[in-house]
């Protein structure tokens, strides 16, 4: 069983439920998908074992047989090439890696050349594989990346994947390749906001979801009512406590700071297999 | 000589569009007849690329110069491939712009003068989620 630990809003607490619900189930593989800022690892210093790099194919013109007719440039969406006189003009940045330049070109002009856009590192850490990703500063989209991620999980081992924060592209690789969605919002109208277009996001790739609530306590029926509507249940809450930010803040996971939630989390993958089962 | 303009509107009493890539209409406009084709731009709301796009449709027109109000890099590179000049910090009404133009008050830009996504506003930098 693969969770997918999603938000919207960013900074609702995804890392913080993603690491306790991974390390309260033996054997639990733990993904930070995260890849444009990956840091569970801090929380949990990993001893990684491999580090594969993730490229993208974009395209190399070959100018000798190129005839400048332009359908390359013409068939790109995102416009990552130009045909101009005798010249084509390649924006690897724009390239979404499709192919498909190569595939319109009727002179087998369109060669492909590696471009590096990060690394998946797999390690181990205190008995649960660990898996993350690293996109290069600067490169726009991490989707490739999260796709190697999952690719690099075992099928057999259940999974926590900690999704970046959004709706985005990267977090839908993320949230496709899970069996459930669990939601970490805060009751505040802006974690409202983000919750629902996760919950669209969720509903769209029909996935089964629940939500907890973060620095639950006050102004809950914010997010209460937003479940009920739509028949997505709330399955913890953790308390507004400052003693909870505080080891947070020093690099501390919430079930070591605060054993009681150990069995709080086993609830939960109880009950995400009971809905996934369903 | 034909050049063109970014502009908000489809005449030459129109003002200047600042923007290259996403600016509503692009002019082309002889110098010596003031003969004025004007394009409504289809890449004001392009995902990406709308520089790289209205630069290939500059450079189809046969324009030799474009006059505007900013060029990011990816337009400057594909209107330098054309062989393209691009005179920035150009605003008011275009006749005006033309006219001084002709009379050779204007210099060319040898960079771009902003960073991508400039014409996507908030001074450029975020282009929203890819």
């Amino acid at each position: 069983m693969k969770i997918a630990v999603a938000s919207g809003k960013g900074g609702t607490g995804k890392t913080t439920v993603a690491l306790a619900l991974a390390l309260s189930l033996p054997g639990a593989q733990l993904v930070d998908a995260d890849a444009e800022e990956p840091n569970c690892h801090l929380f949990l210093s990993p001893t990684i074992h491999e580090t594969v790099p993730v490229h993208m194919m974009v395209p190399d013109i070959d100018l000798d047989t190129c005839t400048f007719c332009g359908k390359c440039a013409e068939f790109c969406r995102f416009n990552a090439l130009a045909v101009i006189k005798e010249k084509v003009l390649v924006f690897p940045e724009l390239c979404h890696g499709c192919g498909g330049c190569a595939y319109v070109c009727s002179e087998k002009a369109v060669g492909k050349t590696d471009r590096r856009l990060g690394e998946v590192e797999i390690g181990e850490a205190r008995g649960h594989r660990f898996i993350q990703g690293r996109l290069k500063p600067g490169e726009p989209s991490a989707v490739r990346i999260v796709r190697e991620e999952i690719a690099r999980l075992d099928q057999d081992a259940p999974a926590v994947i900690d999704s970046p924060p959004g709706t985005a592209c990267a977090v839908q690789e993320t949230v496709a390749a899970a069996d459930f969605c669990l939601l970490v919002t805060e009751p505040t109208p802006f974690g409202l906001h983000d919750l629902r277009m996760a919950m669209d996001l969720a509903a769209d790739l029909d996935l089964p979801a629940a939500v907890i609530i973060n620095r639950s306590g006050q102004r809950d029926s914010l997010i209460e009512d937003e479940c009920n509507a739509r028949g997505i249940p709330v399955i913890l809450n953790i308390p507004f406590d400052r003693r909870i930010a505080e080891a947070y803040s020093r690099g501390e996971i919430l079930t070591d700071a605060f054993p009681e939630y150990a069995g709080e989390l086993r609830r939960v993958w109880d009950t995400v297999g009971r809905e996934v089962r369903a | 000589m034909k050049i063109a303009i970014t502009s908000s509107g489809p005449t030459l009493d129109s003002q200047i569009d600042p923007r290259f890539g996403r600016a509503q209409y692009l002019l082309i406009v002889d110098t010596d007849s003031l003969d004025v084709e004007a394009i409504e731009n289809p890449n004001v709301a392009a995902g990406g690329g709308a520089g790289i796009q209205s630069a290939q449709m500059v450079a189809g027109k046969g324009a030799k110069a474009i006059l505007t109000g900013n060029c990011g890099p990816n337009a400057f590179r594909t209107l330098s491939a054309a062989d393209i000049e691009v005179y920035t910090n150009v605003s008011g009404a275009v006749r005006d712009a033309v006219e001084a133009f002709t009379r050779g008050a204007l210099q060319p830009i040898s960079g771009p003068s902003v960073a991508g996504h400039f014409g996507l506003g908030q001074g450029g930098g975020e282009a929203g989620s890819p």
